[in-house]
């Protein structure tokens, strides 16, 4: 535990000149061009975009499971070559297992790592009682809520000490209040930690809430459009986000995001003849109706 | 009294509400019905199902309907129920039923050693699955019955071709089965294990092989009823003892009763099996059996 509660930030990110393609029976289609990223050690920093920009694409590279067509992936200087447990994931669908109880859920990352069974007991009940999850330890992952679950998972992602923790869109099942708390949560998480975070997200609050830096990308083909520093001071409480400065940044945000996200569906727009809603609306353009 | 009750007026609020009395007998007895309405109401309606089955037999048998079906030479339940008293007192038919147990446990325990492990590797390596699979997809479709002049002439004994008749029949279910589980694991499941450090092996042992244990078990049901009617076949073809053979041999000796009490044991004996089976798979994955 002493040595996942570390002083020492880690986990430094970088991303140059990415770019993935895969082949369809049209040719070769372009997922993510030209992408450059980085996260500093010990930084929160989320992705938000439009549907379908290949954000998720872009964390599952880093996370190993996506080899890039051009361009490189480090770890703290080192090459991204196929997954490993330094880099935890959290996936969108919970993915617990389920034929494992939340503790050996929370275990299985010190059993592959060879850790004795009394040694991980022990180190999966402390985790858990700091996710506040210890009374249920003997559950299977089926009995729990939405929340629980992605709570097992992020603790499960942590139980190895990981210098890098990557979210896939984890709270888009979760109610709002739920969303809510495991947001709280997780800045708890990683504050003790001091580990970086790399979140997909399409929730633009979630991300001004959580993160110390957004990055927005454009539509298909992904790259990244802007980069947005939050200067909002930590602990961030609920409150902040009626503030003008949360707003603002809000606001900047969220055209940029509508402005990729009309060009995503552009196509379709003109498909289904909407055109001509730009007379009828008076010389508005579609853009501003939306 | 007044004095009391003007004291416990002026006296702070109850802190705590006093515990409940405990429930009476009759309290308890009527939730626990409330509870199980459901599975006591389909006890009852099974057991008048299954009496009116019988009624219905004996009805049929003692004024011997000739309604299409003849019913002249169909025994009682009666007179079932006496060559069944007969029977159990006579070693010959324990012994009938010992050996078809055995070829049953023989047959499709080897099928699911062989047929288990094989559907697992089928499902990783597509080597494996290309070369097996048309094969298997071919002798899948011989019923077990058509194997029986091959199995005489391929094995020495006739036990053997009966334990194998009973291997093939069981077989393919579970191999089928075990390969359909393989396919629908989940793919997140196998990133999140390989994100936690899981290599190769562990990956097999930890996720691909409990995420299959569910059809797995499904193919061991099938097979299991695959495998007694393969038996059956095999013994009244081939064998010359067996629970199979007793009643085709009842058959032939016209000991009508012992052709019912024959063919009960075969339904009493597939239905055991599946119980163990089923109990079985309780025991191996608790996770599910809790729901």
């Amino acid at each position: 535990m002493s040595e996942m509660l570390a002083s020492e930030a880690k986990g430094h990110i970088d991303v140059k000149n990415f770019s993935l393609s895969y082949d369809s029976i049209e040719g070769p289609v372009q997922a993510v061009t030209d992408t450059q990223i980085h996260v500093k050690p010990g930084e929160f920093v989320s992705i938000v975009g439009p549907s379908g920009c290949g954000k998720s694409t872009l964390l599952n590279a880093v996370a190993g499971f996506l080899t890039p067509t051009t361009g490189i992936v480090t770890v703290d200087g080192e090459r991204v070559n196929g997954p490993s447990a330094e880099r935890g994931m959290v996936f969108q669908q919970y993915s617990l297992f389920p034929w494992k109880t939340v503790r050996e859920n929370v275990e299985f990352g010190l059993k592959m790592r060879g850790m004795p069974r009394s040694q991980r007991e022990r180190a999966a009940r402390t985790l858990l009682g700091l996710a506040g999850l210890e009374a249920f330890e003997k559950h299977y992952p089926e009995k729990l809520s939405g929340g629980m679950k992605q709570r097992v998972g992020i603790v499960r992602a942590l139980a190895t000490g990981p210098k890098v923790l990557l979210l896939d869109e984890p709270f888009g099942a979760l109610d709002a209040q739920t969303r809510v708390i495991m947001q709280q949560i997780l800045t708890n998480m990683w504050q003790r930690l001091k580990i970086s975070v790399l979140f997909v997200t399409h929730d633009i609050d979630e991300a001004i809430f959580l993160s110390d830096r957004v990055y927005c990308m454009t539509a298909r083909p992904g790259s990244i459009k802007a980069e947005i520093p939050i200067p909002l001071e930590r602990p961030r409480q609920q409150s902040m986000m009626m503030s003008s400065e949360f707003l603002a940044l809000r606001r900047g945000l969220m055209s940029l995001i509508r402005e990729e996200s009309l060009k995503a569906m552009g196509g379709e727009i003109n498909d289904m003849g909407m055109q001509g809603l730009n007379i009828e609306l008076h010389g508005h353009s579609l853009a501003d109706v939306i | 009294m007044p004095a009391t009750a003007a004291l416990a007026q002026a006296g702070p609020a109850p802190a705590a509400i006093p515990p409940a009395p405990p429930p009476s007998f009759g309290t308890l007895a009527l939730r626990w019905y409330r509870l199980n309405q459901g599975r006591l109401r389909a006890t009852a309606i099974g057991i008048i199902s299954l009496i009116a089955f019988l009624l219905v037999w004996h009805l049929l048998t003692t004024y011997r309907v000739v309604f299409f079906v003849r019913f002249t030479n169909v025994p009682s339940p009666l007179a079932v129920y006496a060559s069944f008293v007969k029977a159990i007192h006579d070693p010959k038919f324990l012994m009938h039923i010992l050996l078809s147990c055995r070829r049953i446990f023989i047959g499709f325990s080897l099928a699911a050693v062989v047929g288990v492990p094989l559907g697992l590797i089928m499902g990783r390596f597509k080597l494996v699955h290309e070369i097996i699979f048309p094969v298997a997809e071919v002798l899948r479709l011989i019923p077990a019955i058509a194997w029986v002049p091959m199995a005489i002439m391929l094995w020495p004994t006739n036990e053997q071709s009966i334990v194998f008749i009973t291997f093939l029949g069981s077989f393919f279910p579970i191999l089928v089965n075990t390969l359909h589980g393989m396919s629908l694991v989940d793919p997140v499941l196998v990133r999140a294990a390989q994100c936690l450090g899981a290599r190769e092996r562990s990956i097999f042992r930890e996720v691909y092989f409990p995420a299959s244990l569910p059809h797995i078990f499904t193919g061991l049901t099938v097979g299991m009823g695959v495998a007694w009617v393969s038996l059956i076949a095999a013994e009244m073809i081939s064998g010359q003892y067996g629970i199979g053979y007793f009643t085709w041999e009842a058959y032939s000796l016209v000991q009508y009763a012992d052709i019912a009490l024959g063919m009960i044991a075969i339904g009493v004996l597939g239905l055991g099996s599946s119980l163990l089976i089923r109990g079985a798979g309780h025991l191996v994955m608790p996770w599910r059996s809790t729901r």
